[in-house]
């Protein structure tokens, strides 16, 4: 009923596949309506608690509100307090830095992992499989209390140091206005860097044995080999990988929460701590939003360009 | 290959030195866990049980008030995972197996949820459900995640039916079973693993959630496990042994569950990732 519209014109073979197609789909008996009927429950509960959620996120982000009384109309004001409020840009620059940090560096170390061990086809590659991919089930404010610990004043890390002569290194490396977000990133860096590894890994076991035996009898060497064939073939693993892990890092909420709350000063103040403090602790509910409708935005492209890059660069 | 046997050797070094790495701070805090209590406010303790301190876990369940923050999480966890999975199975049936009008465009609205970030809709969430006394109850903190769950669940189960036999639902049909047959009493039973690898990282990600229960909880009972921990963390400064203790215990549910079905977690988490 709802398909009477297309075209009849097809050829034979065409119309007979599509019309067993239809007989498939629709059987008869079966009301226009049942698919809607299927999709209705998901449909509400999503659109409820989460579409209009977000268009009332855009409609507050164009209103100054602390949350009580009644908000004031100001247009694009809190948009331009995301470019031009100090406060705002270092959350957005500290991001942008956490993102070496959870994407670059994971990415870099995963794929000379990767590459070591597809060319040495070592055995318990399952078992360690398992093992590197812990930090990713593992819940965020678990791994925040472990690093944490880690990087106490009296911890392992500075004792570490110490023993083995270092002892000038030690710090509160959290309290530290230099030191306090790339620990937050290296925290970011030992969580994604199975994940990474474990995505490469599989794009590897995917490239056929012969191209390496022609390359080796041109006489490539290891490193040639790595940059001729192995790396243009994991492209698609490349652009999941960062398109996650890039993500994560924007995301980053737990962890600053548990570990610095935006500390020292605001060296650790990320976009996601900023929508939270805004609208929970200092009543700035409208400029929350904003961030928030920055960030989704920001999350959208980045998906949109890294997966553009990678289809481009593969055709 | 001529792999030789140094480097063979080197390969197992830097495996078994990354895995340790990955697990470093984990064992750290196991070993914590069941280490002599720290705290200069516990009262002396014993050598221990082979020289470990089981007794830390029941100290922190205790102290850390976990009994009710684990019941939060299970509860939540529960009716999250069942609604989310049933609505997603419904869903995903509609796209992988029928055709209709405003499909695809629908479809995309489904995709769109799964790039929101929680913190776009945790703002007007919290404000609008407090307008109708909502929140600080156990709908506000399960139903934004049903809908997040969703979002997921109906792409993962769609890509199961699209793959699902046709020949199979065919003779069913003509044995006269109806839609809602077939579905829960052929696709279903034989969809097993693309199931159960969707209920497995929607309780992972339900059982992890902070932010959600953080914004909407202000009831001590309505806290979840890993808001306790966080809360415990603030407040309990005396020692490091019973905060390790706790971590472990809001561990230890998602460790069990990747541990038994880890082929699940990691090709779903792998799958899952690569869209379309």
């Amino acid at each position: 009923m709802l398909r009477t519209a297309e075209p009849t014109t097809r050829t034979g073979p065409d119309r007979l596949a599509r019309a067993a197609r239809r007989s498939t789909h629709r059987p008869p008996g079966q009301p226009g309506w049942l698919p809607y009927a299927y999709l209705l429950p998901a449909f509400a509960v999503y659109a409820v608690f989460l579409l209009y959620p977000v268009l009332r996120a855009a409609n507050l982000s164009l209103y100054e509100w602390d949350g009580l009384t009644l908000g004031t109309y100001v247009g694009l004001d809190n948009y331009v307090a995301v470019v031009t409020d100090p406060a705002l840009r270092a959350a957005f620059g500290h991001a942008l830095v956490l993102t070496l940090f959870y994407a670059v560096l994971p990415l870099l170390i995963g794929l000379l992992l990767a590459a070591i061990f597809h060319r040495a086809k070592v055995r318990g590659l399952g078992f360690f499989r398992s093992v590197v991919f812990v930090p990713q089930v593992v819940a965020m404010v678990v791994v925040a209390v472990a690093w944490r610990h880690i990087y106490a004043p009296d911890g392992p890390l500075n004792r570490a140091l110490a023993t083995i002569g270092l002892g000038g290194l030690t710090r509160g490396w959290l309290g530290d206005y230099t030191f306090a977000l790339p620990a937050v990133g290296l925290v970011g860096t030992w969580v994604e860097t199975g994940l990474v590894t474990v995505l490469l890994m599989a794009g590897m076991s995917r490239i056929p044995p012969e191209l390496y035996e022609s390359a080796r009898l041109d006489g490539a060497g290891a490193v040639r080999e790595f940059f001729a064939i192995t790396l243009p073939a994991v492209r698609g693993e490349i652009t999941v990988a960062l398109t996650l892990t890039i993500i994560a890092a924007l995301k980053t909420f737990d962890l600053v929460y548990v570990t610095t709350r935006g500390g020292p000063g605001d060296a650790t103040s990320v976009p996601s701590y900023e929508v939270y403090r805004r609208a929970f602790m200092i009543g700035e509910v409208g400029s929350a939003a904003a961030v928030a409708v920055t960030l989704t935005v920001v999350i959208f492209l980045v998906n949109l360009v890294v997966t553009r890059l990678g289809d481009r660069e593969t055709a | 290959m001529r792999i030789s046997r140094g480097e063979r050797l080197a390969n197992y070094v830097i495996l078994c030195a990354f895995a340790l790495f990955a697990l470093w701070p984990i064992l750290t805090i196991l070993v914590l866990a069941v280490g002599p209590d720290d705290s200069a406010a516990s009262p002396e303790q014993g050598t221990g049980f082979l020289g470990l301190h089981p007794e830390n876990f029941v100290n922190a369940w205790n102290v850390g008030r976990f009994g009710p923050a684990m019941l939060a999480s299970v509860a939540v966890s529960t009716f999250v995972v069942t609604t989310a999975t049933v609505l997603s199975i419904m869903s995903g049936y509609a796209f992988g197996t029928m055709r209709f009008r405003g499909q695809n465009a629908l479809f995309y609205t489904f995709l769109v949820g799964l790039m929101v970030p929680t913190e776009a809709i945790v703002v007007p969430l919290y404000f609008d459900l407090r307008s109708v006394g909502l929140t600080d109850t156990f709908w506000a903190i399960a139903l934004p995640q049903v809908a997040q769950s969703v979002a997921f669940g109906t792409f993962w189960m769609r890509a199961y039916f699209r793959t699902s036999s046709l020949a199979l639902v065919e003779a069913a049909r003509l044995d006269g079973a109806g839609s809602w047959r077939v579905l829960w009493l052929i696709l279903v039973p034989i969809g097993r693993p693309a199931i159960v690898t969707l209920v497995v990282l929607t309780f992972l990600w339900t059982w992890n959630e902070f932010l959600i229960p953080l914004v909407m909880a202000t009831s001590e009972h309505l806290r979840t496990a890993p808001l306790g921990l966080a809360f415990f963390q603030g407040q309990y400064t005396t020692g490091f042994t019973l905060l390790a203790a706790g971590a472990v215990i809001v561990a230890a549910p998602v460790l069990v569950v990747y541990i038994v079905l880890q082929r699940h977690v990691i090709r779903g988490m792998l799958e899952g990732a690569v869209r379309e």
